[in-house]
């Protein structure tokens, strides 16, 4: 389901456009421009220093973008102060005030606007109550704990009745069992609120389990922005088939090109794929991902062999108990680590061991080509990209 | 190796010992005016006491015996309660701005700190100096109050450096974030946040102010405050009444540290009262 038709009233969309932000000689965001559709729930996910929260502080208003337009439902906000754009900031650190009870943090911006004493509590027990936390409202944030001080952030911003609330990292303070929980109360937050919400994180199985639109960053460019599903099973280039994990990446240059197939030299082996439409010449550097639950291992003949088509030759390195299936690592089979992850039901029929040779292979069909470095952050493609992921809802 | 960890070693005793000599040293003569301060009325100024009395503390306030004791006094709060809003008012405004690196930020934080390591007697000869120069006649609550400044500002501009390095920026931005004006901000989220700091330089402006001597000898004018009083009775006074002076001026300090250190705990345990942990949340596992 299309997320603006959940909510055909949804407010909150956004458009970057050209935006760059320069701190000194430094330049954190490089040309960028994305569409967020009304009432999505937007991941953006890199790794630190990638420029994410750069981005995110600049639609709250926090930063002025050097370059390019900040635009919240057609209006271009670049220079408005926060409440004038509609926005509201989780900060990672959550911020409460130290010295205000959890009613007063959350009544805050209702005092700031000059709303009485009476009216102001009743509203902000209100939103206390939203989002469970209404038996708190005397205590003081340092009485609480990190999740707790966590719903009080939330019903703090929500109380501006934003268009767009914007999470820093809100899971990143909490403990493995909090952050599983919180994660699922966001999503229903957002569902029930129907705004747009941008969440920053770090963390590859966070964004794919909350993402309508899911915004792959790599130094200040956008890698790939579309839906979690498309992004995971679909990286576009080797740099998200790595970051997001669950794919391994053949790469290496074209030595050979057949009818319908093309063959790699990746470290010191040759690898045979079925080759894509428009093949790459010969000497042209080459990656291709596949993903590491789509492959079938078999032992292998122990001086090797060849591999024939769609498969590589290598030794077990390792194995990994995961409960419900292993990973096993291969060594020696391409140029990049190769991991293959089994059910355990299967592996445990016919159990292999470290150091044996193995035979990995996969269909035709699971090989997917990645684009060559180039990245996604220029206005036409990124919309592309964005338009492919309303469509895929969840 | 197994130690007895009942059995101290002997270098404790040698540092025992030596630690006791030093809180002697340091309370041993406060505590002998004290005493001496309640001397009889026909006693002197050294033991033995002859009697005791508290005829000495009223002695205090009879201005041609003693000096103009209530006098000094008076001036000496008055201006240290000048100097300690002044201070804060400074230090504060200077802290924040100095968080940003401004044009020649460095050369202002030297010259700001200057001031604590030049001598204090030279400071109050040069801000006489002046005052003559230009013909105004010096006051305690005017030069002797610049002078003072030179010594409590940089004391509070350090102060500050150290509260605002654990202030997290991000408490202004959400208050920005929550429609707050500048002023909203200043006053509704930095100035509480910042409160236990601030009582902390309003601490330092004060005492030191209030037993300053070098930097006000010379620009005090012609009314003094007290710590030159009391080096003007050191010389004319010969009774107990000098003790029972220190006693006094010592308990006024006492009071106003135990204040200012009071309300800082009663701050911050009311901000850090850790959650009830018997009684774990229901909600946190809803």
């Amino acid at each position: 389901m299309i997320p603006g038709e959940r909510h055909p009233t949804a407010r909150g969309r956004i458009e970057l456009t050209g935006v760059t932000k320069r701190f000194g000689e430094t330049i954190a965001v490089k040309n960028i421009s994305l569409t967020i559709p009304a009432g999505s729930y937007c991941c953006l996910l890199g790794p630190s220093g990638c420029g994410k929260t750069t981005i995110l502080r600049m639609i709250a208003g926090h930063e002025s973008p050097t370059d390019g337009a900040v635009l919240i439902d057609g209006e271009n906000v670049v220079g408005l102060p926060p409440v004038r754009r509609g926005t509201a900031m989780m900060f990672q650190s959550y911020a409460l005030f130290p010295h205000l009870s959890c009613v007063d943090n959350v009544a805050f911006n209702l005092k700031v606007r000059g709303v009485p004493k009476a009216e102001r509590h009743q509203r902000a027990r209100e939103m206390l109550a939203r989002v469970r936390m209404e038996t708190f409202a005397d205590r003081l944030p340092a009485q609480l704990s990190g999740g707790q001080q966590q719903r009080i952030a939330l019903a703090r911003a929500l109380i501006t009745d934003p268009r767009v609330l914007l999470l820093d990292e809100p899971l990143s303070a909490l403990d493995e069992f909090l952050r599983l929980q919180m994660r699922g109360e966001l999503r229903r937050i957002q569902a029930e609120v129907g705004i747009t919400f941008i969440h920053v994180t770090h963390t590859q199985m966070e964004a794919i389990a909350l993402a309508d639109l899911l915004v792959v960053m790599d130094q200040g460019q956008i890698e790939q922005a579309a839906s979690a599903r498309e992004v995971y099973d679909q990286p576009r280039t080797g740099y998200v088939a790595r970051f997001m994990g669950g794919q391994n990446v053949l790469s290496g240059t074209v030595v050979r090109r057949g009818t319908n197939t093309l063959t790699i030299e990746s470290g010191a082996k040759e690898v045979t794929l079925t080759a894509p439409n428009a093949p790459p010449g010969e000497g042209a550097s080459f990656e291709a991902a596949v993903r590491r639950d789509h492959i079938r291992l078999s032992r292998a003949a122990s001086n090797g062999g060849q591999p024939g088509m769609n498969a590589v030759i290598g030794r077990v390195a390792a194995i990994e108990y995961q409960g419900t299936w292993l990973k096993i690592t291969l060594e020696e089979a391409c140029s990049e680590e190769f991991v293959v992850n089994v059910p355990d039901n299967i592996f445990f029929a016919d159990p292999l061991s470290v150091g044996e040779p193995v035979l990995a292979r996969w269909d035709a069909g699971e090989i997917h080509f990645l684009a060559a470095g180039a990245k996604a952050s220029t206005g036409s493609s990124a919309l592309g990209h964005t338009e492919m992921a309303t469509a895929g809802g969840r | 190796m197994q130690r007895d960890l009942g059995k101290r070693p002997w270098t404790f005793y040698v540092l025992a010992a030596f630690f006791a000599l030093f809180v002697l040293f340091l309370y041993g003569p406060m505590s002998a005016i004290f005493v001496l301060s309640f001397q009889g009325p026909t006693g002197g100024l050294t033991f033995p006491m002859n009697g005791v009395s508290l005829r000495w503390f009223s002695a205090l306030f009879n201005q041609e015996r003693t000096g103009d004791f209530a006098g000094g006094f008076t001036r000496s709060i008055l201006l240290a309660l000048l100097v300690l809003a002044l201070t804060v008012a400074i230090s504060v405004m200077a802290g924040l701005a100095f968080r940003r690196r401004f044009f020649g930020s460095t050369a202002v934080f030297y010259l700001a700190v200057a001031s604590l390591i030049m001598p204090g007697l030279l400071v109050g000869l040069g801000v006489g100096l002046v005052y003559q120069t230009v013909g105004v006649a010096p006051t305690w609550f005017g030069s002797a109050l610049g002078a003072q400044l030179t010594w409590t500002l940089p004391f509070g501009l350090l102060i500050m450096f150290a509260v605002l390095s654990r202030f997290d920026r991000a408490f202004e931005e959400a208050g920005r974030d929550l429609g707050a004006s500048h002023w909203q901000i200043f006053w509704m989220v930095v100035v509480p946040i910042l409160f236990p700091g601030m009582i902390a330089v309003a601490l330092f402006g004060f005492t030191l102010s209030y037993d300053e001597f070098p930097r006000t000898l010379l620009t005090v004018g012609a009314e003094n405050t007290l710590p030159l009083e009391i080096w003007g009775m050191t010389t004319n006074v010969t009774s107990p009444a000098l003790y029972a002076l220190g006693t006094v001026t010592t308990l006024v300090s006492f009071t106003v540290i135990a204040l200012a250190l009071g309300s800082i705990a009663i701050i911050q345990s009311r901000r850090s009262r850790r959650p009830i942990s018997a009684r774990t949340p229901a909600t946190d596992v809803s």
